[in-house]
């Protein structure tokens, strides 16, 4: 337990569980030193460094330094600020979903897709319902990838087939039986009138119609406004929310897909 | 700048016969064909702009309507034929109208022969050429802003990027920018435009991480750069992308509205965006030829290799990249001064050394292309969410650049990868830039790597990689194409008939007739 001198009066009760109560660290234990940077839409004169110390006062920061102030333009001023902040952080009260699966490196990706499936891991994509919007899926699955990661293309080992935007359902569950698709992952980014929801159920539900369920393909959606924990309310095997990089995706499909028979 | 890498005459003589051998079957390929796309250019530069209230361009609707009158026979014979014949019958006072009629399903399309052919023949040849004309005085106009106002104070050409998907908000961040410094403004496209088989119509202001490019968009974006520029007494730039399933259309309009850079690579969209090989390379000739004409800078995409390859491993295929575009843009009338060849500072900062050999790698593409305004990019791959990290590789890649005489520098972003630059990434950036420029613009005069050193050594060797490379590409019996369709290039398998877009390719009919294409082919008045 970390020992801090002074802790503000009903800050922090001890900890119920295992954890830490912590300040940021600047140089000195406790000390609770933190650096940010900022703009604000004022020209730079007196006014403007006050308001930026205002800014740091009002989000914890006491005292506050501005050491830095540059116009940026006429209308804009840019500003570094050091100071310090009483909060407590407690690390038995973070709440994180972890990963069920190890995160894979590029290689480690094609290695275990040769020794577990023996063949190529086939992999159906596309954006259905009405939604135009690729750009999801092309993240995950074009070479060119997203966040500096190459997309799921870029594995020899894993063959892609990207039907792209505005599939029909039939179509996609059509094209995922005769590509013997391991996993068909679905984009969706219009969320006008639930569509994304909607369309995710007639595509699980499309799925569950079409094959027994030992050969039915993962089912996989992502989008930017889709509830992680929503999987098995939509019938799929997986929900990838904002931000999900393609060696997540990845390596979720190595660890999940049944291997070979 | 002076030559430091000793490349004898002999071997960069023989990497550019290579780089012939390997594209001329290309060109031949591409003279053999035509597309949906260059199609719809011809009837955009004849005048033909707008949609209907759907959104449908015309250009589309006119096509679609000649193919599905003349079935099988229409794409082969291009549809210049058929739409003037249409229109010297006098189904229709102009293209306009009778797109309109046409998509309507009221006009009757034949292939004319004989005099009537004759007939359509020139009235199609006038058509486009005032198109061409229009061209010509806009290059003119650029020619004489640039005498009137001047140009930029230096090279290289500072180059920055807006991308908010909105025109009306594109235009007050890159008058911003230019007043912050930058010389060359470029509006990155909606993600997916790539993909769409035709041209969005109007002012948009919704965009994913980028504006769709528009004619409308590209005409308010070069209007309000002109007042910039006049206010700041020096031409502003600005760049757009011909890429994708539009290219030659896109080309067109740019051409109409005078941007003076595009983004145009001969391999880019077969490799990273799926789309067929042949139609790639029918409707890049095609934009070439039309970006030679406007006088527009193209800018190559070397960079994307190094996202998906290793920087080290890849850097002859960059190299070999360059040489085949810089092959295929003079096969298709551009001259040097309009070749922005690509590459990119995308080494792994770990490796040891990995400052000489960016620098030898840039130094080639500077000896080997001494007349290229060469386009040099920042690092991407191995930016992370370490910001001052990134700022400091930002730095590194400015000061390569100014010592191998780099003649467009896109700015670097210390946020590349994290966030959608925030004004202050911006100013950072620019002040980072600055201060290289400033502090070390010149080094290279003082600058003479070791005739045995790394740094020689490494520019020689990827040059003979390079060499050996399209040995091997020649060995294939069809060439090029079956070096992409077996993954040669950044490991991607493209094989000449998958891909997005085949169904709009066809090879020429003997009596296929395109104005544009017999325009552009002739020397300019």
């Amino acid at each position: 337990m970390t020992q801090l001198s002074d802790p503000p009066p009903g800050a922090a009760a001890p900890p119920s569980r295992e954890g830490r109560l912590v300040r940021p660290y600047g140089d000195t234990t406790g000390d609770g030193m933190v650096q940010v940077s900022f703009t604000l839409p004022l020209p730079h004169d007196k006014v403007a460094e006050g308001a930026a110390e205002q800014l740091a006062h009002k989000m914890g920061m006491d005292p506050a330094m501005v050491v830095h102030a540059k116009p940026m333009g006429p209308d804009f001023t840019f500003f570094v600020v050091y100071g310090k902040v009483r909060h407590l952080v407690d690390t038995a009260a973070v709440e994180v979903v972890e990963r069920d699966y190890p995160l894979l490196g590029s290689k480690e990706i094609d290695l275990a897709i040769r020794e577990r499936l023996r063949r190529r891991l086939v992999v159906v994509g596309a954006c259905i319902g009405t939604d135009a919007h690729t750009v999801g899926i092309d993240a995950i699955l074009n070479i060119k990838g997203f966040a500096g990661e190459k997309g799921l293309e870029y594995h020899r080992e894993i063959k892609v087939v990207n039907l792209g935007a505005q599939v029909a359902v039939p179509r996609l569950v059509e094209v995922a039986l005769a590509e013997r698709a391991d996993a068909v992952l679905v984009s969706q980014v219009v969320t006008q009138r639930d569509a994304h929801l909607l369309n995710t159920r007639e595509m699980s539900a499309a799925f569950r119609e079409a094959c027994a369920p030992e050969r039915r393909p993962l089912l996989v959606v992502g989008g930017p406004r889709f509830d992680e924990r929503m999987a098995g309310e939509l019938g799929v095997d997986r929900i990838f929310a904002r931000g999900t990089t393609p060696a997540e995706v990845a390596s979720y499909l190595v660890h999940h897909v049944r291997s070979a028979a | 700048m002076s030559a430091k890498l000793g490349l004898p005459d002999e071997t960069v003589r023989r990497a550019r016969a290579l780089a012939a051998r390997v594209g001329a079957p290309v060109v031949e390929l591409a003279k053999a064909h035509t597309t949906v796309a260059v199609e719809r250019a011809t009837l955009r530069l004849a005048g033909l702009a707008g949609a209907d209230p759907d959104g449908t361009p015309w250009a589309n609707l006119l096509l679609d309507a000649v193919r599905s009158g003349l079935g099988e026979d229409a794409l082969p014979h291009g549809v210049a034929l058929p739409v003037w014949d249409a229109l010297v019958r006098g189904e229709a006072d102009d293209l306009g109208v009778l797109a309109q009629k046409a998509a309507a399903g009221s006009v009757r399309f034949r292939l004319p022969a004989g005099v009537d052919a004759e007939r359509a023949r020139s009235a199609a040849r006038q058509q486009v050429g005032h198109g061409l004309a229009r061209v010509d005085a806009r290059r003119a106009e650029r020619d004489h802003l640039l005498a009137t106002i001047g140009d930029a104070p230096r090279q290289p050409w500072i180059y920055l990027i807006v991308a908010t998907g909105d025109i009306h908000e594109d235009i007050p961040q890159a008058q911003a920018a230019a007043r912050e410094g930058a010389d060359v403004i470029a509006v990155i496209r909606s993600t997916g435009q790539s993909l769409l088989d035709y041209v969005p119509e109007g002012a948009t202001r919704e965009g994913f991480a980028g504006t769709y490019a528009t004619q409308e968009n590209f005409r308010l974006m070069r209007a309000a750069l002109d007042e910039t520029s006049r206010e700041l007494g020096r031409y502003v730039r600005l760049t757009n992308y011909a890429s994708g399933l539009c290219m030659p259309e896109i080309a067109v309009l740019a051409g109409l509205e005078r941007l003076d850079m595009m983004l145009n690579d001969s391999m880019y969209g077969i490799l990273f965006r799926d789309i067929n090989p042949v139609r790639t390379f029918v409707d890049q000739r095609f934009s070439r030829q039309v970006h030679a004409r406007a006088g527009i800078v193209i800018n190559t995409g070397e960079d994307n290799y190094l996202t998906t390859a290793d920087a080290i491993e890849a850097a002859h295929t960059v190299t070999t990249s360059q040489l085949l575009n810089e092959y295929f843009a003079r096969e298709a009338g551009l001259s040097d001064d309009l070749l922005g060849l690509g590459h990119a500072f995308e080494i792994d900062p770990a490796v040891p050394d990995s400052f000489r050999l960016e620098l030898a790698h840039a130094l080639l593409a500077r000896e080997l292309f001494p007349d290229a305004p060469l386009k040099w990019m920042p690092p991407t791959r191995h930016m992370t969410g370490d910001v001052f990290r990134g700022y400091l590789l930002d730095g590194f890649f400015n000061l390569a650049g100014a010592l191998t005489g780099q003649g467009i520098l896109l700015v670097g972003m210390m946020t590349e990868a994290v966030v959608t630059p925030f004004l202050s990434d911006r100013d950072l950036a620019l002040q980072n830039v600055r201060y290289v420029l400033e502090a070390a613009g010149r080094l290279h005069e003082d600058f003479h790597p070791a005739p045995d050193g790394v740094i020689v050594q490494r520019a020689h060797r990827v040059l003979a990689e390079s060499i050996d490379l399209m040995e091997r590409i020649c060995e294939h019996e069809h060439g090029l194409l079956d070096a992409i369709a077996d993954g040669t290039f950044g490991l991607m398998r493209r094989p000449a008939d998958g891909g997005r877009g085949l169904e709009g390719v066809a090879e020429r009919a003997p009596g296929y007739h395109n104005p544009a294409t017999e325009l552009l082919e002739e020397e300019p008045a």
